[in-house]
């Protein structure tokens, strides 16, 4: 009879995938950029992943879990909130833009000034793909580069690259911002 | 190292991703590199600020409950366990059986093994951050109302502030595949939970603590609600605790 090992599987389930639930929303927040298309997307990466949790083999849940909710938005969603901004991050496009031409021209003196969060989460929203999911997988979610390799797909070489743009992108954002509120 | 190399190499340093070596390396570049040295700074900067900054979402309560809806259920194959939260057993229905029977007590004390291990864990997420209270208030006249509409039981809210124990909020939480009250004191550090949940028997069930992965959940039934206190505080502190909110309902009613 499998209705207990259904049980089972599912208690462990729980006690393993639900603590990150705040995690995993969060993620979504920052991918569809809606809070009810995140909704969405966070049950049914919590559906995919149970019919998949027999074979979770570790070794840490959360990127797994994120691995999952990539899936389902790019699949059910097609992120489609941010798709015309995607910028594509082959080597040479890589080239053609420095990491760290946009902060070069920035005195070293020159302080960000302390914002609210919904100023600064507007900041990260703007943020095109695949840089913006990097950044908040490492400044957001406290995911390790290892760990963002794997909840992306990507080699740690590329994670980090991607970081810098993301951090180089956001940096001059936030600068000409304040530059404009002046 | 040049300024291309120490420049990829100053993120990692940021996050600590470097290993001691290259951390020398890149630290010895950037020691004798102005432009570097800079970029570190205000890219450390920028980190402090969003460090700072609450940039996480909170996954609304009822995402929380549709995904544990969605999770296979006990009742499902053990229809008889729905009737756990009206009563603390088999309901009525086995008493009126007499509950001598051996079945009934081995099904009643299953039961409430589940419903004590659900109990904890429930209390175990509220400790993780921003889980503890959706409202916020220490003033029973805000945290009751709140629980209006969203559960079939109105949840007795009672401040114990003068006794010890200092009203923080309420929640809606989630037991046995039900949307219950969670009602939230502090003693000193240490979280206390009260559950409330409906029951059918307007029995009086005197309390009992059990521990539980190391919490103490004291629980008893009065006035057809059951109740569940957890805490890590001692089963003494604990029992003071369900006394004093006793002693308080008592007063309430007679008052």
């Amino acid at each position: 009879m499998p209705a207990n090992d259904d049980l089972q599987k599912a208690q462990r389930f729980r006690e393993a995938a639900l603590p990150h639930l705040d995690d995993v929303y969060t993620l979504a927040r920052y991918l569809l950029r809606d809070a009810s298309d995140a909704e969405d997307a966070v049950q049914e990466c919590y559906l995919r992943a149970l019919k998949h949790f027999d074979s979770y083999r570790g070794p840490a849940m959360k990127p797994w879990l994120f691995a999952i909710l990539r899936n389902v938005c790019n699949a059910e969603y097609g992120r489609r909130a941010h798709r015309h901004s995607a910028i594509e991050d082959t080597p040479g496009a890589a080239e053609q833009t420095p990491i760290w031409q946009e902060t070069e021209a920035s005195p070293e003196t020159e302080v960000l000034r302390s914002r609210d969060a919904g100023a600064i989460r507007k900041l990260i929203d703007a943020l095109a793909e695949p840089f913006k999911e990097t950044f908040v997988l490492r400044e957001i979610s406290n995911l390790s580069y290892r760990e963002i390799a794997e909840a992306v797909g990507a080699p740690v070489g590329t994670v980090m690259s991607r970081l810098a743009r993301a951090r180089a992108m956001l940096r001059a954002a936030w600068m000409a911002e304040e530059e404009h509120s002046k | 190292m040049n300024c291309d190399e120490a420049k990829m190499l100053l993120h990692a340093l940021l996050d600590n991703e470097l290993d001691a070596g290259h951390a020398r390396e890149a630290e010895a570049h950037i020691a004798s590199c102005p432009a570097c040295a800079a970029e570190l700074a205000s890219q450390r900067e920028m980190q402090r600020v969003l460090a700072d900054t609450n940039l996480r979402y909170t996954a609304p309560t009822s995402l929380r409950i549709r995904i544990e809806a969605s999770l296979p259920q006990p009742q499902r194959q053990q229809p008889s366990r729905r009737s756990v939260l009206r009563g603390f057993a088999m309901g009525s229905a086995v008493s009126a059986l007499a509950a001598s029977g051996v079945v009934a007590v081995v099904l009643r004390q299953d039961d409430q093994q589940r419903i004590l291990s659900e109990v904890v864990s429930a209390h175990l997420r509220s400790l993780q951050a921003g889980h503890l209270i959706d409202v916020v208030s220490t003033d029973q006249h805000t945290v009751k109302p709140w629980f209006n509409g969203k559960l079939d039981v109105a949840p007795p809210v009672i401040d114990l502030t003068a006794q010890g124990f200092t009203l923080v909020g309420g929640r809606l939480d989630y037991i046995d595949a039900r949307a219950i009250g969670a009602v939230v004191y502090k003693r000193r550090q240490h979280v206390v939970n009260l559950f409330v949940a409906q029951t059918s028997s307007t029995e009086h069930r005197p309390p009992k603590t059990q521990t539980m992965q190391g919490f103490n959940c004291r629980r008893w039934g009065e006035r057809g609600l059951n109740f569940w206190a957890v805490s890590d505080i001692g089963a003494d502190e604990l029992a003071e605790f369900v006394d004093k909110f006793e002693a308080a309902m008592k007063a309430n009613v007679e008052g």
